[in-house]
Formats: C-alpha cells, structure tokens, sequence
C-alpha cells in the first residue's frame, strides 16, 4: 500500500497495520484471514460511498497517476513535439504523436508534474496560452493527416498571471474551441483528474467526454465556489457538494458520454490496472468514431454542445 | 439625444444609476450633475470613465429608431443543481430589472443595415452566464447565419454562472461551435466588450468577433484582477486588463467612445457588406 492516505481512509490504515502487527506471530492465522476479510468489507464501505469531497480528494491525490504515467502504458512509441511556434514551449501542456494499438493519433494532454521540480517546470499543469495554441497546431496537424485526437485533462485552471493576460488567455481558450467545433477528425476527451473550468475545457470539445470514476469537472473550483459564496475558501467541502462535479453526476446530466472505473480505492492504486481500463475505452471509441464520415462527425459534435444546457420556454 | 426614449421607457427599464442632482465618478471622484453626465452618454466630462449602462440603454443608442424586435424573450432559467438561493437570486433579479435574464436579441437595423443585435446585461446577476445566455446567444448566431446578416454581441459579464455548474462552462463550448459555423457561412461578427467582460465570455464568444470593439476603461480579461494578484503577490502594472492595454496589446481592433459606438458600426457595416 502507498504512503500516503487520506483522512476518510483512517479506518482502513488502522485495521490495515493491525493486520501488519499480527505477521509473524504464531496461532492467530485465522485472525488475519478475518481481519483481511474484514478490511475488503471496510474498504468496499468507503470506496462506494465516497462524497463528492471526498472525490476531489481522490482526484487531487498526490499520487494520482498523470497524463504520462497512463500514456506510457496505453501508446507505444510516443513522439512528444514541442512548442507553439509563436512564443514557447508551455511544459503544462505534452503534445505528441503515437500508436494507439495499430492506430495513430495524436496526443495532447495536461501534465501536473509530481515531484517539486517538475511542478513548477510543469506550471502545477496550469497552462498558459502557448500551451493552448500547441494544443491546437498539433491537433490541426492531426487533421491534415487524418489522425483521431485524444485529450487527457488534468489542471487545477488555465494560469492566472499577467504574461498570460497580455499574452491572450481568453482568445486562447476561444479560439480552441471554435477550431475543435469543426475539426475533421475524431476528439476523444478523457477527464484524467482535476477538470478545471475554461482552462480544462479549452481541451475537452469532442465527439467523446470520458472521465475516470473519480475525476472532477467544474465551473470553479470548491475553494472558489466557497470563498465566492461565504468568502470562506475552507468551506470547500460543501461547495463540493453544491457543485456537482463528480463523473456520476456529469453522467447524470449527460454532459459525459462514459465512466471509465477506477480500481478500488482510486486511480493510484493500481497505475497499470487505471490504464488497461482507460485503454479498453479509447480504443473503443476510436473505432466507432473512425466508421463516421467527418461531415457528419462534426455535424453531430456540434449537435452534441447544442442540446447542453437547462431552461424553460 | 438618445435618452429621450429614457423618458418613455417603462418604469422597470429605467437606467439604474445613482439617483440625486448629482454623481461622483467612480474613477477621478469629480462630483458631476446628473444632467449633464445623462446628456454625455453617462460618460465622465472630466476623466472620459463610461458609467456602466443597461441594455435597453444600448438599444436606444445604437440601433435605428431604437427599436429591437426582440426574440425569444421568454426564455427563462432553471435550477439544475438546486443550487442554494438561486431561484430566490433570479427572482429579485428579474424585478429589479424587468428581464427574464441577463441578454436580449433580435433583429434591428443600424444605418439601415439589418442585423442581429444581442445584449448582455450586467444588473441581471452580474451578466454572468448560465443555460440561458448561452442558448440565446447560440440562437442569435443562427438567426445571423440563416438571415445571412452581420452578428453583433455587445457582451458584459463577470464569467460564468456558478450556479448552473457544469451546465454554465459548457455555454462556452456551445456558442463558440455556433460561431464556427457562421465563420463557414461567412457571415460577419462584431463583437462589442463593456465594462467588465470577463472569464468565460471573454474565453468564448467575447474574443471570437471578425472586429472586436472596446468600450474606453473596460476591464477585459480571463481571470480578475484581484485573483491573479493574490497569485503572483505583487503589484500588477498600470492599466492591466483595460481595453487600452488590449488594444497595445494586439488583443482588440478597435477603442472607441461610446458617443461614436452607432457611427463605428455604421461605418463598418457599410464597408463589410460592400454598401454605400
């Protein structure tokens, strides 16, 4: 088991350790088995029922495997390219081409960073808008050579900071989502992690929105929602809530098209189990979007952002 | 001129400015009388600040004879995520204004050319954008792409609605698609950006326009002000994320006062549908 646990998990940690205790100690074999027995029933408990803060919690989790950690095990011989060829290369944002089975395409995803250095390298995965406009020359190169498109969204938001305001934020994220509306070839979407607000949506218009069970997708962050609320950002955990931005709930709403299951106890608890799920899911939508004729592939992704959205007549 | 129709208006579509003989400019603190700050457009004699005007406002002030056939006027928002005070918030809202929600449109003619003229509000839940605006927008788009007539958005919002979750960031997917299409279609949008256009309009429709036009003095931006200063915890240059600094900063075509706004889009209709 990883180091790291969450408040939530305390229950299972401390029956966990009892069991560690217990090794080696002769004629209590059938107490372990029924500690372990135990432990699974725990575990089972919490992990389906989490809350939705609960689910950030997961989604935010400092082992949650990243955009390359699942890239490594779903694509072979990725070829990462670099650079918006305007300003510079946005290490937020890793774009690239692979093979997805026997199946090229083109990659751009989010990348976190997980040790200290290579989170402020990585910006926390917090573009700026040169990651978004490499996003976008990569996945206009996709559609020059008739390659699907697949986006992995993981960021906490698009980086607030002056160079990103003088620099065209906004027209940034705009202009993604103009060009994707009509790209002619298949957008397959996978909401890795964090889902945050204009910044993970710049990447995440396509014909296919998949989320892993415990990813997040918001308008604005819990803190944000909190502190606009209450001006008290520690109330995050019932903005959560208020929220509802669980990948159950967006399947609710149908703004989601799939849930892709985690293992128990989330993403990070099995890397290579996480990626064999998400692989399975991509490699299924890729070849039902690859039968569609592009005209209407984006007729029916236009179609698709159309019918989003509540109001009485 | 323009505010003879002011006197006309219904009595919940009155502007809703400081009331007394007279204002203090939010930006110089010049004390003005009121008279004379309605007479220049609500725009400050002294420093050239435009006062923030409503909708119905822009309507008489750029389009001919005032008049907007509006659509869909009816449409009205829901609480998908029965978020807490939300219908309460609408309701005062749309007492306070007379609105169902936070943009208009319809069909209008300016100079004689015939549009698609939409309008945000900012009184109406501080213009931000749920199911609502984003479905009136889209339509807008449409009837511009049907018609095959020019599109202009004059925007005002905050960002997105909080409150509609999920459903509010997507607005921003679905207008920017319609867009897409008119852009396939050729048909041409104005984009308009008052004070403030912010976060998920400005990162949509806001930024999208064939010609963007600023009003003087707007905050433009992604993210506010105050949240990036808090990010990066030092002070933020001068003028950051006014239109001037847009303008500098190769992000809009165009500044322009609101008392030449009708002659601008005049001139510029004219030109892009080979007129005149």
């Amino acid at each position: 088991m990883n180091g790291i646990w969450l408040d939530f998990e305390r229950p299972i940690i401390e029956l966990e350790k009892k069991i560690e205790e217990l090794k080696g100690i002769d004629g209590v074999e059938e107490e372990i088995t029924r500690l372990k027995a135990q432990a699974e029933k725990l575990k089972k408990r919490i992990y389906s029922n989490l809350s939705r803060w609960q689910r950030v919690q997961l989604a935010r989790h400092p082992r949650r495997p990243l955009a390359l950690d699942i890239l490594s095990v779903v694509t072979n011989d990725f070829v990462e390219l670099h650079g918006d060829r305007r300003f510079r290369d946005d290490w937020a944002v890793v774009s690239g081409i692979a093979k997805l089975d026997n199946v090229s395409v083109t990659i751009v995803a989010q990348q976190k960073g997980r040790d200290t250095k290579e989170k402020i390298k990585r910006n926390f995965g917090m573009p700026h808008p040169e990651g978004y406009r490499k996003a976008l020359r990569v996945m206009k190169m996709a559609a020059k050579f008739n390659m699907p498109v697949i986006t992995m969204v993981d960021t906490p938001g698009a980086y607030p900071g002056v160079g990103a305001e003088e620099r065209g934020q906004s027209e940034a994220i705009a202009v993604n989502l103009f060009e994707c509306a009509t790209l002619p070839v298949p957008i397959i979407v996978l909401i890795l992690g964090e889902g945050g607000s204009g910044g993970a949506l710049a990447l995440a218009l396509g014909d296919r929105i998949l989320m892993l069970e415990n990813a997040i997708y918001s308008v604005i962050s819990p803190e944000g929602c909190a502190s606009i609320l209450w001006r008290d950002a520690s109330r995050n955990k019932e903005a959560a809530e208020a929220l509802r931005l669980t990948a159950q709930d967006l399947a609710q709403f149908r703004i989601i098209d799939e849930i892709i299951p985690d293992p128990v106890g989330g993403a990070h608890m099995d890397i290579d189990k996480t990626a064999k799920n998400i692989k399975e899911a991509l490699l299924k939508h890729v070849q039902q979007l690859l039968e569609i004729p592009a005209e209407e592939l984006i007729s029916s992704r236009i179609k698709k952002y159309q019918n989003m959205g509540v109001y009485s007549e | 001129m323009w505010f003879k129709k002011k006197v006309e208006a219904k009595p919940e579509e009155k502007l809703k400015l400081p009331t007394g003989l007279w204002v203090k400019c939010d930006t110089c603190g010049e004390i003005l009388y009121r008279k004379e700050l309605e007479k220049n457009l609500w725009i400050c004699t002294k420093c050239n600040f435009h006062f923030r005007i409503n909708c119905r406002n822009y309507i008489s002030l750029l389009l001919d004879d005032a008049a907007l056939d509006e659509q869909d006027k009816d449409l009205e928002a829901l609480d998908p995520l029965g978020f807490q005070d939300y219908k309460k918030k609408l309701r005062d809202d749309q007492e306070k204004t007379g609105l169902k929600e936070g943009v208009v449109y319809g069909f209008a003619t300016i100079g004689g050319i015939g549009v698609v003229f939409a309008a945000m509000d900012f009184r109406f839940r501080g213009g931000s954008m749920g199911s609502v605006i984003g479905e009136k927008i889209a339509r807008a788009i449409r009837a511009a792409r049907e018609k095959k007539i020019p599109l202009i958005i004059l925007s005002t919002s905050g960002g997105a609605r909080m409150q509609e979750g999920i459903f509010s960031l997507m607005q921003m997917a679905k207008t920017s698609a319609e867009l897409a299409l008119l852009a396939q279609d050729k048909v041409p949008y104005i984009s308009i950006l008052t004070n403030p256009t912010l976060a998920g309009v400005m990162a949509s429709y806001g930024s999208l326009g064939d010609i963007i036009i600023a009003e003087p003095g707007a905050e433009l931006g992604f993210t506010g002000s105050r949240v990036i200063q808090q990010t990066i915890g030092e002070k933020l240059p001068e003028g950051f994320q006014r239109s001037e600094f847009l303008l500098e900063h190769g992000m809009v075509d165009l500044v322009v006062s609101r008392k030449d706004l009708r002659n601008t889009l005049i001139k510029i209709l004219t030109i892009i549908s080979k007129r005149g």
